[in-house]
């Protein structure tokens, strides 16, 4: 367990792809009142973990509505949803095709089905 | 790798991208429609939470010829005027447009509401409630091109390289951020509708997805960029407390339709000072009160987090709520009383009016070559009034996809031209100058942009001087030559966003190294280009600037504005 400081939170994020064994990274973020659980993962992908796949556009609006994770067995849109200091679990939908880490398939079909189909070579 | 072939290929998926997409099959045309982030949620249109300014004339008398009069005024003899005519003429079409289609504009029973905004002699600016224009036209768009069978789209492919033979562009090259694969692209004419270049500010009011790729993707093309310094800041961006929900730029509307005051540290109203008549009108134009606020901040009588004051606590709550309703309750949820406490506001990027170099036709000199919306420079000049930016993506998104599907469906096959290797090896060449994937150098790409972002926030931001750009210039000039090439790469295949952001690094170094080089050559104060050392206009610069490529150098000129010689087109 890691020791948080008052003006740290922990997130505990899962990781992986969709044969891989469940796995939690845990990364100590500082913490300002009223930030989201976006800010703290893309503080993590700037400062400690660039590997971390995470989807979002807008940022802080609420507008894109592709930043969809569980946030402590939630299902939240991670922009809006404030962090708390403590320990908070992240985890990709659980309802959604994983594709890695906290990224799962939200793409609609037809916006993919160009590349989906058999090309010859 | 993957190929495909399309008569027009749209690289973007905002606004500007989908009405162009729509507009190209009108025509006729085959259409693939591509986006980086997940068709038309991305870029800027989908945060407009403002409004869409056109001369319907529905709460009181206006014309097309008096929008583009404060058009022309705003951009301080910079603009395109040819292409600001185009915006303020076909405007009011597209609007009604958008409704045909489906968008609620707000309405006061048979006419649809439009309010005063800076800079705008007319009521002139349109809605839907409640601060939900954005998300509502792009909802509007993207059920619109769902419904045409000769637009395919595909969403988290990253345009990264053009490929043009003399003189034409013949396709493009993207990764597709699912796999970390190529796909080619075979196109008879090709629509930048990327967006802006916000993402290379520190402090920001856009999406992540607006890193300048248009810009570079046009210059690595041959095509020129025009007007480069003139990036907007608008003046009143949210600075404190943390807010998040919202778009940060919120504050306009509350500003403009209920009046709020800004007041320094001191909780003193100061616009005034700076030259502009705001005291009760709240009617300043954005340079001037990005102006005002930094100097307030500069002389020691800002806010705490570097900013002013915007203050509503004279307007009473049922009136906040009368006008914005479920937002009062929102930012209530973000701990924020309106009634009881000032927030913090400050200047964020906002907007960018250069560009794109584009003829009447949407067309660069590079044929087949076309942008639309915010990549497109020349329409606002030296500063953009507000409203236009969505007028301009619907606007010249129509007339882009217009002129473009005409253009393919005239021309024969080319044949997979694209797809000759000699052709393609240019670009993949530079493609390939990505540094090797499961290289462990220790810093990653997305690293490498804060970096940029906090150097061009505090060296080429709103106050420049020559000194803080060639400081600037130097250490981008740096990070191209010797970091990019050096960067860690992640080495999974499946949504490796190092490959991503090393992408749009490489885009936002060379169209950094763009805005700076422009802000240093131009040594005048004008608009949104506010130099220190240079703090006056001068008659001298009254031209545009014009940026291109020269063996990997960037080369400026300067030409006279397009004017519209024939005078001010009547209303038609």
């Amino acid at each position: 367990m890691v020791e948080v400081a008052i003006d740290k939170t922990v997130l505990r994020v899962r990781r992986g792809g969709p044969g891989d064994a469940p796995r939690f990274d845990e990364f100590e973020v500082p913490f300002e009142n009223g930030m989201s659980v976006l800010d703290a993962l893309r503080w993590i992908r700037v400062h400690r973990d660039s590997t971390l796949a995470i989807r979002y556009s807008c940022i802080n609006a609420n507008a894109c509505k592709t930043c969809m994770a569980l946030v402590d067995g939630q299902v939240e849109y991670t922009c809006v949803a404030k962090l708390l200091p403590g320990i908070v679990t992240v985890e990709p939908l659980p309802k959604r095709r994983l594709i890695r880490d906290l990224v799962t398939d939200v793409v609609p079909d037809e916006e993919k089905a160009l590349l989906a189909q058999k090309q010859p070579d | 790798m993957r190929q495909v072939s399309t008569d027009v290929l749209v690289v973007g998926a905002g606004g500007a991208g989908m009405y162009a997409a729509i507009s190209a099959a009108r025509q006729g045309a085959s259409v693939l429609l591509l986006d980086k982030s997940l068709i038309g949620r991305g870029g800027a249109t989908i945060m407009a939470q403002m409004t869409v300014a056109a001369a319907l004339g529905q709460e009181e008398p206006d014309d097309c010829a008096t929008h583009l009069k404060d058009t022309l005024e705003a951009g301080r003899g910079l603009c395109n005027e040819e292409l600001s005519a185009l915006l303020c003429y076909d405007g009011p079409a597209r609007v009604l447009e958008m409704e045909e289609w489906g968008t609620r504009w707000a309405r006061a029973g048979d006419r649809i509401r439009q309010e005063i905004a800076p800079g705008h002699s007319r009521k002139r600016c349109c809605y839907v409630d409640f601060l939900n224009t954005g998300p509502a036209v792009a909802a509007t768009l993207r059920r619109k091109v769902s419904e045409l069978a000769a637009v395919r789209r595909l969403s988290n492919i990253a345009v990264v390289d053009l490929i043009i033979k003399d003189g034409r562009a013949l396709g493009a090259i993207g990764v597709n951020l699912a796999d970390g694969e190529l796909v080619t692209c075979h196109a008879k004419a090709i629509i930048l509708a990327a967006g802006g270049l916000t993402k290379l500010y520190e402090r920001n009011s856009a999406s992540s997805n607006m890193g300048g790729e248009a810009y570079a993707l046009a210059l690595w093309a041959g095509a020129e960029l025009i007007d480069m310094e003139f990036v907007q800041f608008f003046p009143i961006g949210h600075l404190a407390p943390r807010l998040v929900g919202m778009d940060p730029i919120m504050w306009d509307p509350f500003r403009y339709k209920l009046g709020g005051k800004l007041l320094n540290g001191s909780f003193v109203e100061f616009v005034d000072r700076y030259g502009a008549v705001d005291f009760g009108k709240y009617t300043a134009t954005r340079d001037i009160a990005a102006y005002a606020i930094l100097k307030e901040v500069e002389a020691g009588r800002g806010t705490p987090h570097g900013g002013a004051y915007l203050d509503f606590r004279h307007i009473p709550e049922a009136q906040l709520r009368a006008a914005f309703g479920p937002v009062i309750d929102r930012l209530l949820a973000n701990g924020i009383d309106l009634t009881k406490t000032p927030v913090e506001v400050g200047p964020t990027a906002h907007y960018h009016m250069g560009g794109i170099r584009v003829d009447s036709h949407m067309e660069t000199c590079i044929q087949g070559l076309y942008a639309a919306g915010e990549a497109v420079g020349g329409a606002n000049g030296a500063n953009r009034l507000s409203g236009n930016a969505i007028t301009e993506a619907f606007v010249f998104g129509a007339h882009a996809g217009a002129c473009a599907g005409k253009q393919a469906k005239t021309m024969q096959e080319n044949g997979n031209e694209s797809g000759d290797p000699k052709l393609m090896a240019f670009a993949l060449d530079r493609i390939a100058s990505m540094p090797p994937r499961g290289s462990r150098r220790g810093t990653a790409p997305v690293a490498l942009q804060a970096e940029l972002q906090k150097l061009m926030w505090e060296k080429a931001g709103p106050f420049r001087t020559g000194e803080k750009l060639s400081q600037a210039l130097r250490r981008i000039r740096e990070m191209r030559e010797q970091e990019l090439p050096d960067l860690e790469i992640d080495s999974q295949d499946t949504f490796n966003m190092d490959i991503q952001d090393w992408f749009e690094l490489r885009a936002m170094l060379t169209t950094a190294e763009a805005v700076v080089t422009s802000a240093l050559s131009r040594t005048e104060s004008r608009g949104a280009h506010q130099r220190e050392d240079y703090p006056t206009p001068d008659p001298l610069y009254l031209r545009n600037q014009v940026l291109r490529l020269k063996n990997g150098a960037l080369l400026s000129s300067w030409v006279t504005p397009v004017r519209l010689t024939a005078g001010l087109p009547r209303n038609g």
